[in-house]
């Protein structure tokens, strides 16, 4: 009998791949037996996650997404997907009194505007087979609740799940799934580069009724069901990961 | 960067605090409004106007406002 949650003969593409919640979803899909195409950036990242998958066929871009020209010649190169993690995405703390047009576009342009140009391309280009899942990585913050100095944040996460609503229908007909999924605080890169000390965070982590923060492959295992044959008949959901923080 | 103007922009993140209360020699820990959102403010109103990023934790290290103003100065 064929195990519904096998990614084996899909070949997922991941954005943010070089580092925190797309390397660990590079990691998982190849043990769950996918070919993985990387996009990121961070080209010494994203070199270091294709070694460590040690995966010969897998593939791997360095590409700044917020470029469009450039987004648009990388999907041209791309093969056919059966799967895609649109997971790219910068964190901001910036209270709502500071942010002003300017850093609006900033982490617009990359937390959703470059998620939406990619699935533009990939449709366009024809790049998705029938039956493919895509999934944005989306946020609690700003769908499940607010952090102070989240508002942009928030609303670029939320606008993923707007986004997602229609394209889930317009994709249907083809049997293309359309998902987010929302993390709380995971422990990675971003998260560590934020001005926070580690004095708060641990502070923080104890709002989480399970005592802590996420990992990075806690949020990977839940991506890769969602692109696997066990969630063929979801769509237009949101997968809330939070450590049960939002149900205080 | 002068001292006066980072004293004034500062201040500016207090809502109730009188800004008069607040020189070059202020213990900042010490002020009754002075919380994480307050902390946060400054942090944010520092990047704003003198493009320079400081972590909570160096904040923390500095006492009074001429500390944090000599922090961001070395930046």
């Amino acid at each position: 009998m064929k195990n519904p949650f096998s990614l084996e003969g899909k070949t997922v593409l991941i954005t943010g791949a070089a580092s925190g919640i797309g390397k660990a979803t590079a990691q998982q899909c190849t043990e769950m037996g996918a070919k993985v195409v990387l996009l990121d950036l961070n080209s010494e990242g994203l070199k270091q996650t294709a070694s460590e998958i040690g995966r010969d066929d897998s593939e791997y871009f360095v590409v700044n997404l917020t470029e469009y020209e450039q987004l648009c010649e990388t999907v041209s190169k791309l093969p056919k997907l059966d799967g895609v993690v649109s997971n790219a995405g910068i964190v901001k703390s910036l209270l709502a009194r500071f942010s002003e047009k300017t850093d609006m576009e900033k982490i617009f342009e990359i937390n959703t505007y470059s998620h939406i140009n990619l699935v533009q391309q990939l449709i366009a280009q024809k790049k998705l087979n029938k039956g493919a899942s895509i999934v944005f990585t989306s946020s609690m913050s700003g769908v499940y609740c607010g952090i102070v100095g989240g508002s942009l944040y928030g609303a670029t996460k939320s606008a993923l799940v707007g986004y997602s609503k229609a394209l889930a229908l317009e994709l249907a007909p083809r049997g293309i799934r359309v998902n987010t999924i929302h993390p709380g605080m995971v422990e990675t890169p971003l998260t560590k580069n934020t001005a926070l000390s580690q004095d708060i965070l641990d502070e923080d982590a104890k709002n989480y009724p399970l005592s802590r923060y996420g990992k990075p492959e806690e949020i990977a295992y839940a991506i890769v069901y969602l692109l696997s044959d066990a969630t063929v008949w979801m769509t237009g959901s949101k997968l809330l990961i939070d450590g049960g923080y939002s149900v205080k | 960067m002068e001292i006066n103007d980072f004293i004034k922009n500062f201040a500016d993140q207090f809502e109730d605090t009188d800004p008069r209360e607040i020189n070059s020699a202020t213990l900042f820990h010490d002020l009754d409004e002075c919380d994480s959102l307050i902390a946060l403010a400054v942090l944010n109103i520092i990047e704003k106007k003198y493009s320079k990023k400081v972590t909570f934790d160096e904040m923390k290290k500095c006492k009074t406002v001429e500390d944090l103003f000599n922090l961001v100065a070395a930046k």
